[in-house]
């Protein structure tokens, strides 16, 4: 792996978590050539998670998401270049051609491309009032719309969807929540989990419906009333389209790079340019973990990988083996993830479904590979430890929540 | 401006002046201070802002609620100053506050 010179310029291409915090790493770790990020919003760096929660909310502030605001980039010399699209990658003359005719010589590039909303292809979904859910932009002019009273309609019953009907709810709106699969959050957990969302939103006043199809968004000039498969109308202020992320691979494409479900990256995160890198929710890395390659959608995976790449362009390449966390925060509930329970063979359950707060671990051959916590912090960390080690666990002991999960570690 | 001190293990030590209002964890990695990373953000919820508060001090603040005392209890090598420092507001009162970075967060 060829180091880059201490004067050579390396150029980032995406300015969220993934890009800011490559170019982080790299000055921490004493990086001292140049650090250009290049994003598409106008915005410095900043975390995407409280979008859906204390920044809709209102309770957080637009400084207070930036993860190194304007005076920090400026004395780590990070170039910041705002509110200009990356239009085409040069490989064989090393330069990055932007849309504002500028042209970046790079000694190393890092894509940092993220993902975009995906959009609803239904009639009336073009409509000024029907929004995505990705960026600060998109919160501002939501949150215009969530006053008192007014009625949201939330299509997709995942975490955006369930976060934004959670504040939503709070902030005195009428809220329904539409789910086309039979329930909600049914890609990342199990029906018991499912089950235990739709009952704490109905308990909070949302209306929420799953196996619901839509028909068309009706009104004109904005959209008025929800027209479902089966004929019915449900009056709508706005609607919140939070129906998952597509990721922007096109400029890798264009630049000839192998594309599948995210650009192809190898354990250290290089594609097949030896001076081109991928992190973040763009990227698919192989992960030895599970044994298969992964693009995740997640702000561990943006940061972990975005410190991976800065790792490799210092010539100190560390092989990115994650076990993937994730967390959502509905009303004072705060749910928990470790691990991808796909495949497990057994859950055991700690606590009660009927309750505010839960563990439910998944085994797979006497193994732990994943839990999902409500309200359980340090079963959720020790279980995240368990996971990793692949540890065997006795059933039993899991489910007895007198039993510490500490005292499972083998080390203990 | 109150200045908060990050100390690493190797003694390496960091004087950060910083705005008050922000956390302390935000307050360090604002300004690059490496071993604290704030994953999550600062919403409780990753256990990779772990320090040690300075004995002098930690009486000094807040006590942390059940959720942090969680988190604490499964974080990497966890001890009886330890703390999360996103759940650390900065305030006037804290000028001088002294915080040891463990030696690893994940």
């Amino acid at each position: 792996m060829s180091e880059p010179a201490a004067t050579q310029t390396i150029v980032i291409v995406g300015a969220g978590q993934a890009g800011g915090e490559t170019a982080s790493e790299l000055r921490k770790q004493g990086f001292a050539g140049r650090i250009v990020l290049v994003g598409e919003e106008a915005h410095v760096p900043y975390r995407r998670p409280p979008l859906s929660k204390a920044y809709l909310s209102g309770a957080a502030t637009e400084e207070s998401l930036y993860i190194l605001p304007p005076a920090g980039m400026e004395k780590a010399r990070i170039e910041f270049i705002g509110g200009v699209r990356a239009e085409r990658i040069d490989r064989a003359a090393r330069q990055l051609h932007l849309s504002d005719g500028r042209v970046l010589d790079y000694g190393k590039l890092v894509l940092a491309t993220g993902g975009r909303a995906r959009v609803l292809s239904l009639p009336g979904a073009d409509r000024p009032n029907v929004f995505p859910l990705r960026s600060i932009a998109d919160v501002q002019a939501l949150r215009a719309h969530c006053l008192q009273g007014k009625s949201a309609v939330i299509v997709g019953g995942g975490f955006i969807g369930l976060e934004v009907a959670a504040v939503a709810t709070k902030l005195g709106m009428k809220v329904t929540v539409l789910e086309g699969l039979p329930r909600v959050l049914a890609r990342v957990t199990v029906p018991e989990v499912s089950a235990f969302f739709e009952r704490i939103h109905r308990e909070a006043g949302v209306d929420l419906r799953t196996g619901v199809q839509i028909a068309a968004f009706e009104g004109e000039p904005a959209v008025t009333h929800v027209l479902l498969g089966d004929g019915s109308r449900i009056a709508a202020d706005f609607i919140l389209a939070g129906i998952g992320q597509l990721p922007n691979v096109e400029l890798a494409q264009q630049a000839g790079l192998a594309v599948d479900n995210g650009i192809v990256v190898d354990e250290y995160s290089r594609t097949a340019d030896p001076d081109i890198y991928a992190a973040g929710d763009c990227a698919n890395h192989p992960n030895e973990f599970y044994g298969c390659r992964l693009r995740l959608e997640s702000v561990q995976n943006a940061m972990e990988q975005g410190r991976v790449v800065a790792s490799a362009l210092l010539g100190k390449p560390q092989v990115y083996n994650v076990v993937p966390w994730f967390w959502s925060d509905q009303y004072d509930l705060k749910l928990q993830m470790v691990g991808l329970s796909a495949g497990f063979d057994r859950m055991v359950v700690r606590g009660d479904f009927n309750s505010r707060a839960f563990a439910a671990f998944y085994l797979k051959e006497g193994r732990l590979i994943a839990a999902d916590t409500v309200g359980r912090p340090q079963d959720f960390m020790f279980a995240k430890k368990l996971v990793a080690m692949r540890a065997v666990v006795d059933p039993q002991l899991l489910a007895d929540e007198a039993v510490s999960l500490k005292t499972l570690l083998p080390a203990a | 401006m109150p200045t908060i001190t990050f100390l690493e293990p190797d003694g390496k030590t960091h004087v950060i002046e910083t705005p008050a209002g922000v956390s302390v964890m935000e307050a360090a990695t604002r300004n690059l201070v490496p071993g604290i990373i704030g994953e999550c953000g600062g919403c409780c919820t990753c256990a990779t802002c772990h320090v040690h508060i300075d004995e002098s001090w930690y009486g000094r603040l807040e006590s942390a609620d059940e959720m942090e005392q969680g988190m604490l209890e499964g974080a990497v090598e966890p001890g009886p100053l330890s703390r999360l420092c996103c759940q650390i507001k900065v305030t006037e009162e804290l000028d001088g506050l002294i915080a040891r970075i463990p030696a690893g967060q994940l």
